[in-house]
């Protein structure tokens, strides 16, 4: 497939003429520009004083080391508390992904390699659930987190704990769905030849399969990381709008409705959450992008 | 196989199950119980109060509004996010330079989350484009399109199309590029112009896609929920049926409100339940239109 698709792309570029490029160049840029436009907004604003954002909120800001008193102002506000949020949301995150990585992985493989009536039966639950929207079970879950808790003397709301289990369990339909795929073209003989040697059942898993699965892997990450990092929904109801533990999208809302319209610190505050996340996809690009892609159509 | 290893099939499997099953399973039908309850948040407080939940809010002219809203959000959505989407794709799988940056910078905006953006956005359209309006004597710009509730719902699916077009986009590039480079190449030395091609091959070509596409833009524009709480919280105030509304109060803000902040529990899980249903029979349309039109083909 690789060759078709580039003899397509230059046979393309041996019929469009220069103009037509040219064309199609200046619409390029000038949408990009557009996309970006907002993001560019947010950086010169936050180079402002509040007085120079009413007075001309498009202009270029007239000194740009004001983005450092702005970012340190915001930084320093006691009610943003940017570090513990960033802390929170990179703990929630980090945890989230990899017990959904390896639980769901240690499932899938079960589902995979047990041909019977309750692996089918699960795995159809673990797909037909992708359609439950989390507005369905958001405010029974609350109430069940609770009473689990109190039966158990775990608390599950506000606190690490709840967030990461719930976590694992919205994220399960989607990753066991895409690692099942997987394992099924992995093939049995690799873990026959392991049971041979004298591999135990779960050393078959961890040693022999797990490290066939990290492409796979990479998108499960990649889905879930982007969704579990900017969520807004189940952090509220499960970490609650001001308790002790904050990710940063609840950081960010409880501090622009502290500032209605002081927009040089709502949106100094929106580039700092925005910040960690354009990183990394400078970074892995790629990865991401295939992980997101890969990840919907399957 | 799995006779022989027991123990670690049901070690392997419990975790994730596990969490799942308490996690979505359990509190999906405890939903369904507490929709026929008065439940308040108060867990003494709960009695069986029948379908009493469901009339409320059959007779409730808010929620219809907000089912309506949500209606046309999502009709809106599903063309606007789609068709930029392709043209971004048509555009980004022609031979100009610098189309993998340009991918990506589309791309960008799917990466940060509805409610920071929603921020972003309300300083647009209430002070950028504001100021803009008054520069250049642009007299539809000089008052907020998120505070006139007429173009309330418009503005907020502009959002949505900006932030989630470049996605969609990188869907449709990846069924371009799977389509045989000699189909288009036969079409045209046929003498097929260039729309012709796009319309009588390439759509054809990618209906998978669009199954995929519609879906998505489908059920996410229904969930929509994070945007709409920090771009305009669901305002500004409009009258729907000789009540008080507000003008971009879609179901699942209608939901949270109603459950949370006006503490009737039963009352917004029966709204939750028919949001549910609502969802699951749209997209069940959707898909079987979908997959009719990929057997056609």
């Amino acid at each position: 497939m690789p060759s078709t698709a580039g003899r397509k792309v230059k046979k393309l570029r041996e019929r469009s003429s220069v103009s037509t490029r040219v064309t199609l160049c200046v619409i390029g840029f000038v949408l990009f520009f557009l996309f970006m436009l907002p993001f560019i907004l947010v950086i010169i604003n936050s180079a402002k004083e509040r007085m120079e954002i009413m007075l001309n909120p498009i202009a270029l800001p007239s000194d740009w080391v004001q983005i450092f008193t702005n970012i340190r102002d915001v930084i320093n506000n006691p009610n943003f508390s940017y570090w513990s949020a960033f802390i929170d949301s990179v703990i929630i995150t980090v945890v989230s992904l990899a017990v959904i990585v390896v639980c769901a992985a240690m499932g899938a493989w079960i589902l995979v390699r047990n041909k019977t009536w309750w692996s089918a039966l699960i795995f159809m639950a673990f797909v037909a659930a992708m359609v439950v929207p989390f507005q369905v079970v958001m405010i029974p879950l609350v109430q069940w987190l609770r009473m689990m808790g109190d039966f158990l003397r775990i608390p599950l709301l506000r606190n690490y704990t709840g967030i990461v289990f719930s976590y694992l369990g919205f994220g399960a339909s989607l990753s066991v769905f895409i690692f099942h795929g997987f394992i099924k073209g992995v093939p049995l003989e690799l873990e026959e030849a392991a049971d041979i040697d004298g591999c135990s059942r779960g050393g078959t898993f961890f040693r022999i399969v797990f490290p066939l699965l990290q492409p796979t892997a990479v998108t499960v990450i990649i889905l879930n990381g982007i969704w579990i990092w900017n969520d807004y929904l189940l952090p509220v109801m499960v970490l609650g709008p001001n308790g002790n533990v904050q990710t940063l999208p609840l950081a960010v809302s409880a501090f622009a409705g502290a500032y209605v319209k002081q927009w040089e610190r709502i949106l100094t505050s929106a580039l700092l959450a925005m910040l960690p996340i354009i990183l990394l996809f400078v970074f892995a690009q790629r990865y991401i992008i295939r992980g997101m892609v890969e990840g919907s159509i399957k | 196989m799995s006779k022989k290893h027991p123990w670690v099939n049901v070690l392997f499997l419990a975790p994730v199950t596990l969490a799942f099953v308490l996690v979505i399973i359990v509190p999906f039908f405890l939903g369904i119980y507490y929709s026929f309850t008065d439940f308040n948040g108060v867990r003494s407080h709960l009695t069986l109060v029948g379908l009493a939940n469901y009339r409320v809010m059959f007779n409730d002219p808010i929620f219809l509004h907000s089912f309506l809203l949500t209606l046309q959000y999502t009709a809106i959505n599903i063309v606007s996010v789609n068709v930029v989407a392709f043209l971004l794709s048509l555009l980004v799988t022609s031979d100009l330079p610098g189309r993998n940056f340009l991918r990506a910078g589309f791309f960008v905006p799917n990466l940060i989350g509805g409610l920071v953006l929603g921020y972003i956005w309300q300083f647009v359209f209430n002070s950028a484009l504001l100021d803009m309006g008054r520069n250049l004597g642009i007299s539809w710009l000089s008052q907020s399109l998120i505070g006139n509730k007429n173009t309330v719902i418009w503005a907020m699916s502009f959002v949505n199309t900006w932030q989630y077009a470049g996605y969609i986009m990188m869907i449709y590039v990846a069924a371009i590029q799977g389509i045989p480079a000699n189909l288009m190449e036969a079409a045209s030395v046929d003498g097929a112009t260039y729309p012709q091609r796009v319309f009588k091959v390439l759509i054809p070509m990618m209906a998978s896609a669009f199954t995929v596409t519609l879906f998505l833009t489908l059920t996410n524009s229904f969930k929509q929920y994070d945007l709409n709480y920090s771009l305009t919280s669901g305002g500004p105030a409009a009258l729907f049926m000789g009540k008080a509304s507000k003008a971009s109060q879609l179901l699942a803000m209608n939901i949270y409100n109603t459950a949370i902040a006006a503490k009737r529990w039963g009352d917004g899980q029966a709204r939750a339940v028919m949001f549910f249903l609502i969802l699951v029979i749209f997209s069940l349309v959707q898909v079987w239109l979908n997959k009719r039109k990929e057997v056609e083909m």
